[in-house]
């Protein structure tokens, strides 16, 4: 669509610019602050330089939160867009049967997320939850509370559970875009249903598939509350992602500097990874 | 909407029946807790509540602890999801309509946002919102909250108003409307449905924050996934009333998702297929 120049359209966005401004740029500034800066308390700061920074990106212990963090948000986007897919294909377009799949897929995503936790903690528990006395009975040795590896499962298999709905709605809404005409000339040329998948229905859901994967990949890689009241980051760190980690840095220890620094570095990542996914999927689309 | 009539069941509408079953297996169990005694639920598995107790929600009803936790809840979500769609919505119409100085910049600004993790601002926001006296009170929150749902109001609302034909607003500008009663009298009611589905997802990224939430209050505002959360930590073992308190936390968002049923799938789009 034509767009007219108008700079007196700056009145219109002054509210969100104001609201979003007093957000995000004053506590933005106290990390900052922090970031450059030692305290022995009392509101003494000294002048620390870029000391935080080099600590925090040295040490071992950012370095393992950053692989499980990468690790995990790698294995969450595997399941969860080729699932999401598929469910949204086997979907019926018509009928009553929609809107019981709707609103039953998207009533995971309204629950409050410790919620989601609280829940998939009874319901993993070893003796006394249907999954985990489930899995014990077939045969499995499966206890989250103890062994890293049930715990890693757990925490995908939850978020799975959580998130892969996102991906259902947002390739659902593309799919039903898609006009029936395109079908029609499809049937008339004989064409197999994959080709009907990749020649009409692929490239018609690139643009939702970009929004669902770049949704789930910020998410994922912000993930807090669910994983802290499941695992609560255990056993040992073995689920403690890049913001537990924080928090547990930033509001457990009070470690000011690191915190902040940490915080910067963390912030960045995201932000760089988030615009490399979206200019290469954008070009790709461009192509 | 493939043109040729089927047969009702076929075997790919296996596919979401069985993802429907994975859906619901959690929720049957966390439903099925909020049932049980706490002696049933400690002294071993049951598939299903053996003495049938109300008890759990007979405690969240009577206890002011925990219903006052789901109106404060309430209170900042609606209170950020009022703000947040009013201030979104002349911003979302100069994106959709005008160029203006530095407005991609600007629009990508507002997206970044959405990509702070609430970890990084938890602490800041608690010395923000201290040192302006809002500390424990639902505005705290629901201010705080704008962070990440203003730009996405506007990101919704912009898909949805590009949608909607130019030449609307150019007839009601010849016809001599001026811009507000324009906006309000005539392009609001045209975007209705986007307003509904920029309010479903205030109301949702609001109600199921936890960190944030949980920071900026302590007492007098404290929602009800922090009392749900401090009762974990200090009482220990009541998990049939925590099931019970978390089978409530679902009902208002079962209750919104109905009334945008048919909305949601373009919602989830965000307004932009």
């Amino acid at each position: 669509m034509y767009k007219q120049l108008n700079h007196k359209a700056w009145f219109l966005v002054l509210p969100v610019v104001a609201l979003v401004a007093f957000n995000a740029i004053i506590p933005l500034m106290t990390v900052v602050n922090f970031s450059v800066q030692e305290t022995f308390g009392d509101n003494v700061f000294f002048w620390a330089g870029v000391l935080w920074f080099e600590q925090v990106l040295q040490s071992d212990r950012f370095h393992d939160a950053l692989l499980r963090q990468i690790l995990f948000t790698t294995i969450i986007l595997l399941i969860e867009v080729p699932l999401g897919l598929i469910v949204a294909l086997a979907m019926p377009r018509k009928g009553a049967w929609v809107s019981v799949c709707l609103v039953a897929m998207a009533l995971p995503l309204l629950i409050p997320w410790n919620v989601v936790g609280a829940m998939w903690n009874i319901f993993a528990l070893p003796e006394i939850g249907l999954m985990g006395k489930g899995l014990r009975s077939l045969g499995f040795d499966f206890n989250y509370t103890r062994q890293p590896l049930t715990a890693w499962f757990t925490v995908v298999l939850m978020d799975v559970w959580h998130w892969t709905s996102l991906v259902v709605l947002l390739c659902y809404a593309g799919l039903v875009s898609i006009p029936n005409d395109y079908y029609q000339a499809a049937k008339i040329d004989g064409a197999s249903a994959w080709s009907v998948f990749r020649y009409i229905q692929l490239p018609k859901l690139k643009r939702v598939l970009t929004i669902a994967i770049l949704l789930r990949f910020m998410d994922s890689f912000m993930i807090y509350t669910e994983v802290v009241v499941l695992t609560g980051g255990g056993p040992g760190n073995s689920t403690t992602f890049l913001s537990i980690d924080l928090v547990k840095m930033a509001l457990g220890q009070f470690d000011l500097g690191p915190a902040a620094a940490m915080s910067l570095i963390y912030f960045l990542i995201i932000l760089l990874l988030s615009w490399l996914f979206y200019t290469v999927m954008t070009r790709n689309e461009a192509k | 909407m493939h043109p040729e009539r089927r047969p009702v069941f076929r075997k790919r509408s296996l596919i979401p029946a069985i993802y429907i079953l994975f859906l619901m297996l959690p929720i049957y169990w966390l439903v099925t807790m909020s049932f049980k005694t706490t002696n049933e639920i400690l002294g071993g598995f049951t598939p299903w509540p053996q003495n049938f107790t109300l008890a759990n929600y007979e405690k969240i009803f009577t206890d002011s602890t925990w219903y006052s936790g789901y109106i404060n809840s309430l209170t900042f979500v609606i209170a950020n999801t009022i703000l947040s769609v009013v201030v979104a919505l002349p911003a979302a119409y100069a994106f959709s309509r005008y160029r203006f100085l530095g407005d991609k910049h600007l629009f990508f600004w507002l997206l970044t946002n959405r990509m702070a993790p609430p970890a990084v601002f938890a602490l800041p926001f608690l010395q923000l919102y201290s040192a302006v006296g809002l500390f424990d009170t639902p505005w705290a929150v629901a201010l705080a909250h704008t962070l990440f749902n203003v730009p996405l109001a506007v990101w919704i609302l912009e898909g949805f108003m590009s949608g909607v034909p130019k030449e609307l607003d150019e007839t009601a500008y010849v016809d001599g409307y001026p811009f507000w009663r324009f906006f309000i009298k005539i392009f609001i009611p045209t975007i209705a449905a986007g307003i509904g589905v920029a309010c479903f997802f205030c109301f949702m990224f609001s109600w199921v924050e936890l960190l944030l939430a949980k920071t900026l209050t302590s007492v007098a505002a404290k929602p009800i996934v922090a009392t749900m959360t401090r009762t974990a930590s200090t009482s220990g073992y009541e998990l049939g009333l925590l099931a019970a308190a978390g089978t409530l936390t679902i009902v208002p968002g079962a209750f919104v998702i109905y009334f945008v049923r048919n909305y949601i799938a373009k919602g989830f789009a965000l307004g932009r297929v």
